[in-house]
């Protein structure tokens, strides 16, 4: 099981907590998916509807780790002040640092994304940033202080799965023993399976949840989906080749021509 | 004193930044502050002396993805 900052997760299934269509849903859907981890966000609040209090309830209800993030942020200013705020409201060292640098696309501004989590990281944060699968960028990242990487599989909530299969079996294949997770684009359980039988430690993904017509069953679904991957991870599963093997023996075939 | 919080103007009588949080409706609320996009932990929210024309945000937890 994948452990991150040397805190163990008792699933590779990270959930995301925006858009279900009610809290009950939320929580049935946590609670189907075993998912260790929630992200969460932090928000203006209004003086009367202390909306921020109620969502706190509920998801201290849930007992799973917290990734609070800096969704939305454009600057390395915003994304370090939001962080701050993060971590004293949801008391932990951990962010999802997200720097937005295309509003279209949701893709992180790289440059201002290792100049935030050099600045995080220095100043005791966890960061686990939401980046591309760019080798390079995941290099300075490490450099930064990141102990865990989390690159997109595609463009945020389209639910396109993994767009750059290379890419991302290059980034694993270059960082053995960091914990990486594919943040972001996947749609159906199938393509969670397929970032896990990439070696991938977890999946990290909400609209596909939170927006399904049943979240509860689609919740569970991922979570079978990133067992399954798994399992076939450590099968160390075949090559693909390119001609046709049979698979019965063609040793004492009956000859009936 | 005019100032603007989470983008709107207020007119508010407090000056500490602990007083103004009490003033609109956010005592004892779980909310994290900034002022002048600059964070301001808790425990320096007496201290902190709010000017004429600054910009405080009050930001509580929310859902995310």
């Amino acid at each position: 099981m994948p452990t991150f900052y040397g805190k163990e997760i008792n699933s590779r299934l990270m959930l995301g907590t925006a858009q279900y269509p009610s809290p009950a849903i939320l929580a049935d859907a946590f609670r189907r998916s075993g998912a260790g981890i929630a992200t969460v966000s932090v928000r203006r609040e209004a003086g009367s509807d202390k909306a921020g209090q109620a969502f706190w309830d509920l998801i201290k209800e849930l007992d799973v780790a917290l990734l609070p993030n800096t969704a939305g942020c454009h600057s390395v200013r915003e994304a370090v002040t939001t962080a701050h705020m993060a971590r004293e409201l949801f008391d932990t060292p951990w962010i999802k640092l997200e720097v937005i640098g295309h509003a279209d696309t949701l893709q992180p501004d790289v440059f201002g994304l290792v100049e935030a989590a050099r600045i995080l990281s220095e100043d005791g944060f966890q960061v686990f940033p939401y980046c591309t699968e760019d080798l390079v960028l995941c290099d300075k990242l490490q450099n930064a202080g990141c102990q865990v990487l989390m690159p997109w599989g595609a463009p945020i909530g389209t639910g396109l799965g993994l767009n750059n299969v290379y890419g991302l079996r290059s980034l694993r294949a270059h960082f053995p023993d960091l914990p990486l997770v594919v943040d972001a684009g996947l749609g159906v359980p199938s393509q969670a399976a397929q970032a896990i039988e990439l070696g991938y430690d977890a999946v990290l993904l909400n609209t596909a949840v939170a927006k399904a017509g049943d979240p509860v069953a689609m919740a569970e679904g991922f979570a079978k989906a990133v067992e399954a991957g798994a399992l076939a991870y450590q099968a160390d599963a075949m090559e693909p080749r390119d001609m046709a093997a049979p698979s019965t023996p063609v040793l004492g075939k009956a000859f009936l021509e | 004193m005019k100032i603007m919080v989470n983008g709107e103007k207020h007119e508010v009588e407090a000056t500490s930044l602990a007083a103004i949080l009490v003033e609109l409706g956010h005592g004892g609320a779980k909310v994290a502050t900034a002022v002048n996009e600059d964070f301001v932990p808790a425990t320096l929210r007496e201290t902190t002396e709010i000017k004429d024309g600054d910009r405080v945000e009050i930001v509580a937890p929310r859902q995310g993805g």
